[in-house]
C-alpha cells in the first residue's frame, strides 16, 4: 500500500461515487471533457515528474510556459511569421532551462533556489521587455495551429493525445534509455551515481531543457484552446498544481521513486474532483479548500501506512 | 405678443454688436486661469491599480498620464500584478509618501477597506476606480455594475425566452471582487422577474480564460439544451466562447468589459453576441475629471462622496460601426 495505490484508490471512489449520484458523469462526453480540462496540467506534470524523480525540482516550469508562448503570439501579432514566432518563442523557453541546468550543475545553486530566481526573472524580464500585455490574443495568421488545443483526431481532443504522448514518450524515457536510467540514480544517491560514473552535470542540463521543452509545448495547447495566452498565471498558484499532481500521484520529493503512471493518477484525480464539483456547482473557493483537503488526507494516509524510520529519515524530503 | 418678440429679438442684436464692437481687438483675461494651474502645479497622483498590462488599467494610465503632464502633476503607478498583498504594501507606502490623490483599484471589497480609511485620515484623497471596496471613499468613478449585470441578464432572458430550454450559466471571474458582486445583484434583480429561467451553473473561473473553458465545457456536457451564457469579463469569457464552439451548439454568450478592440472583433465575428462595455477611456476622462474636482473642492480628504457611474455601451452586430471600440495598441504607441 503506496501513496500511489492510495492516491488511485481515493479516484476510483470518488468515480464511482460521482457516477451514482451525479447525472451523466459517466458520459463519454464528459469524461473527455474531465481528462481535457487537465492535460496541461498533466503534461507540466510529466516534466516536472523527470526532474523530481532526479531529486530535481523546476519552479520555473510555468513562467517558462506561459512567457515564452506569450511571446510567441505577440511576435505574431506583430507580423513575424508563425512558424518563425514559434521558434524564438522555444529558443526563450529552451534557454531559460539549459541557464537552470547550468547553475543547477556547475554553478552547483539548489535547484529549489536556482529555478525559484529563474521563475521571477523569467516573468519579469519577459513582461517588461518582451510581452507588454498581460493577455495576449491570438492572431488570424496563427489560426494554422489552432488544432493543437482545439481540434480532435479520432474523436478525441488534440491536448488529451498530447497528453498521452507525451506521458508515453516519458515512460519511455524513464524506464528504456540509458540517460532515464541515470535520472532513477542520481534521485537515488547522487554521489554514488556520480561516482560509478555517470554524466551527472550534463545529465541535469538535460533534465531541465527537457522540462522546458515540454513547458513550451503545454503553453501551445493552452494558448490554441482558448485563442490567448494569459500570462499571469506565471505569477499565480499554478506551479504548486503542477507540483501537487506529481507529488499527489506518490513521486516522493526525495527522489529516485515513482514514474509517469503517478503523474497520470494524480492528474485523473484531480480532473475528477474538479468535474464532479462544476457539476455540483460548488464555489470555487470552497472548491480550492476540498482540492487541499483531499492532498493533506492522501499525504496523512500515506504517513500512517508508510511511518518514517531511520532510513527514509536520512533521506530527507528535498 | 408679436410685437414684443420682435422688441426682444431687436434689443439682443443691438447688445450682441455693442459687446462685439467692444471686444474687437481686445481679449479679457480669465481671473481664474492661474488659479487653476497653481492648484495642479506639483500635485502627486498615484496609481495602484490590479495590475498594469490589461486593457482597462492601460487605458486609465494613458489619460491620467496625459492630464498629469498638461497640468504639471506627477503621476506614479504601483504595480502590484495581480498580488493584493503587494498591492495593500504599496498603500500602505503611499499612505507615508503623502500622494495628493490615490487613485485605487480593489482587487475585491475587503482587503484594502482600512488602508482607504488610513489614507483619507492623512489627508490623501481616495478615488476608487471601476472595481469599490466596502469602504466609501471620496470618490468612486467606474461602471454601474448592476446595470450591467442588469443589462446582461436581460439580453440573454430575451435570447431564451419560450421555446428554448430556458437554461443559462453565470459564469463570475471572482465572486468577492466588487464588480462581480454588482452584476450579480444586477443578474437576482433580472431572474427574480423571470422565475421561468433557470441558472443551471454559477461559477466563477478566476479571471481565467483557461479555467472559463473548462467550466463550461462541463456545463454544456452536463445540459446540452444549455441556451445562453452570463459572463463578467470578454477576456474571460474567450475561453467560454471556445467551450460553446466546440460544442457545436447554439449557445448565446453575453459579456462584458472594456470595449476594447477586441470586444468589437469578437462581436462581428459571432464570438460574443453581445457585450455591455464601459468604454475604459471614457472612465480614465471621468477620472481625470475626478482628481481635478477633489483637488479644486478645497474639501479636507473623505468630506466628499462622489459617485460617478460611467455611461455603458451596448455591442451588438446591429449597433457595431467603425470607431466603435478603442484599441489597446494604439495607446502604446501615445
Amino acid at each position: 500500500m503506496n501513496q500511489e495505490k492510495i492516491v488511485f484508490l481515493i479516484a476510483i471512489l470518488l468515480f464511482c461515487a460521482f457516477s451514482l449520484f451525479l447525472n451523466g458523469f459517466t458520459s463519454a462526453g464528459n469524461l473527455l471533457t474531465l481528462v481535457r480540462g487537465v492535460s496541461t496540467l498533466g503534461i507540466l506534470g510529466v516534466g516536472m515528474a523527470i526532474l523530481i524523480i532526479g531529486r530535481g525540482i523546476d519552479l520555473a516550469i510555468v513562467a517558462i510556459y506561459a512567457m515564452s508562448v506569450g511571446w510567441t503570439l505577440h511576435l505574431a501579432n506583430g507580423g513575424i511569421s508563425v512558424p518563425l514566432a514559434m521558434l524564438i518563442g522555444y529558443l526563450f523557453a529552451l534557454s531559460a532551462g539549459v541557464v537552470n541546468g547550468v547553475l543547477i550543475a556547475y554553478v552547483e545553486v539548489p535547484a529549489l533556489f536556482a529555478t525559484l530566481g529563474m521563475a521571477s526573472f523569467v516573468y519579469g524580464f519577459a513582461r517588461y521587455a518582451l510581452v507588454p500585455l498581460y493577455v495576449v490574443y491570438m492572431p488570424e495568421s496563427a489560426s494554422g495551429i489552432a488544432w493543437i488545443g482545439s481540434g480532435f483526431a479520432f474523436g478525441v481532443p488534440v491536448p488529451i493525445l498530447l497528453f498521452a504522448l507525451v506521458s508515453l514518450l516519458g515512460f519511455a524515457f524513464l524506464r528504456f534509455t540509458k540517460p532515464g536510467r541515470f535520472i532513477y540514480a542520481m534521485g537515488d544517491n547522487f554521489a554514488a551515481a556520480r561516482m560509478s560514473g555517470a554524466p551527472v552535470r550534463p545529465m541535469i542540463i538535460l533534465q531541465y531543457a527537457i522540462s522546458a521543452t515540454i513547458a513550451y509545448l503545454a503553453g501551445l495547447v493552452t494558448a490554441t484552446a482558448v485563442a490567448s495566452m494569459n500570462t499571469n498565471i506565471a505569477s499565480s498558484s499554478m506551479i504548486y498544481d503542477v507540483i501537487l499532481v506529481v507529488v499527489l500521484g506518490g513521486i516522493g520529493l526525495s527522489g529516485g521513486r515513482g514514474g509517469v503512471r503517478n503523474v497520470v493518477v494524480g492528474t485523473l484525480l484531480i480532473g475528477i474532483l474538479l468535474n464532479g464539483m462544476t457539476i455540483m456547482d460548488i464555489q470555487y473557493t470552497l472548491q480550492d479548500v476540498i482540492r487541499s483537503l483531499v492532498l493533506l488526507i492522501a499525504i496523512v494516509i500515506d504517513s500512517i501506512v508508510n511511518p518514517r524510520d531511520e532510513q527514509t529519515a536520512q533521506q530527507g524530503d528535498i | 405678443m408679436k410685437t414684443r418678440n420682435i422688441l426682444i429679438a431687436a434689443a439682443a442684436m443691438v447688445s450682441a454688436l455693442g459687446i462685439a464692437g467692444l471686444s474687437i481687438g481686445a481679449g479679457i483675461d480669465d481671473p481664474r486661469r492661474a488659479d487653476y494651474f497653481k492648484t495642479f502645479e506639483g500635485k502627486t497622483v498615484a496609481f495602484v491599480p490590479v495590475t498594469m498590462g490589461i486593457d482597462l488599467t492601460d487605458g486609465w494610465a494613458s489619460v491620467l498620464e496625459a492630464q498629469a503632464k498638461d497640468l504639471g502633476m506627477n503621476f506614479v503607478i504601483r504595480d502590484p500584478h495581480f498580488s493584493a498583498d503587494a498591492g495593500a504594501q504599496a498603500i500602505t507606502a503611499l499612505i507615508s509618501e503623502k500622494p495628493d490623490v490615490l487613485i485605487v483599484h480593489n482587487p475585491d471589497i475587503q482587503s484594502y477597506a482600512k488602508l482607504l480609511k488610513r489614507a483619507e485620515e492623512a489627508g490623501i484623497h481616495v478615488i476608487q476606480v471601476n472595481m469599490r471596496s466596502n469602504y466609501n471613499s471620496d470618490a468612486y468613478v467606474g461602471a454601474d455594475w448592476i446595470g450591467i449585470g442588469e443589462a446582461e441578464t436581460q439580453a440573454i432572458v430575451d435570447r431564451c425566452g419560450a421555446g428554448t430550454s430556458q437554461k443559462i450559466a453565470i459564469l463570475q471571474g471572482q465572486p468577492t471582487s466588487g464588480s462581480d458582486s454588482g452584476m450579480m445583484k444586477g443578474a437576482e434583480n433580472i431572474l427574480a422577474k423571470h422565475p421561468e429561467i433557470k441558472v443551471v451553473a454559477n461559477q466563477g473561473a478566476d479571471w481565467d480564460a483557461t479555467k472559463a473553458r473548462t467550466i463550461i465545457a462541463t456545463v454544456i456536457q452536463q445540459n446540452p439544451d444549455l441556451c445562453g451564457v452570463v459572463g463578467f469579463w470578454d477576456v474571460m469569457d474567450l475561453g467560454a466562447a471556445a467551450a460553446i464552439k466546440e460544442s457545436g451548439k447554439k449557445i448565446a454568450l453575453v459579456t462584458s468589459g472594456g470595449g476594447e478592440q477586441m470586444a468589437c472583433d469578437n462581436v462581428e465575428k459571432g464570438v460574443f453576441d453581445e457585450e455591455i462595455a464601459y468604454p475604459v477611456l471614457d472612465q480614465g476622462h471621468a477620472l481625470a475629471v475626478m482628481v481635478q474636482t477633489v483637488l479644486q473642492s478645497g474639501e479636507p480628504a473623505g468630506k466628499n462622496k462622489f459617485v460617478i457611474y460611467t455611461p455603458a455601451l451596448r455591442i451588438t452586430k446591429e449597433t457595431l460601426h467603425p470607431g466603435m471600440c478603442w484599441s489597446a495598441a494604439s495607446i502604446k504607441k501615445n
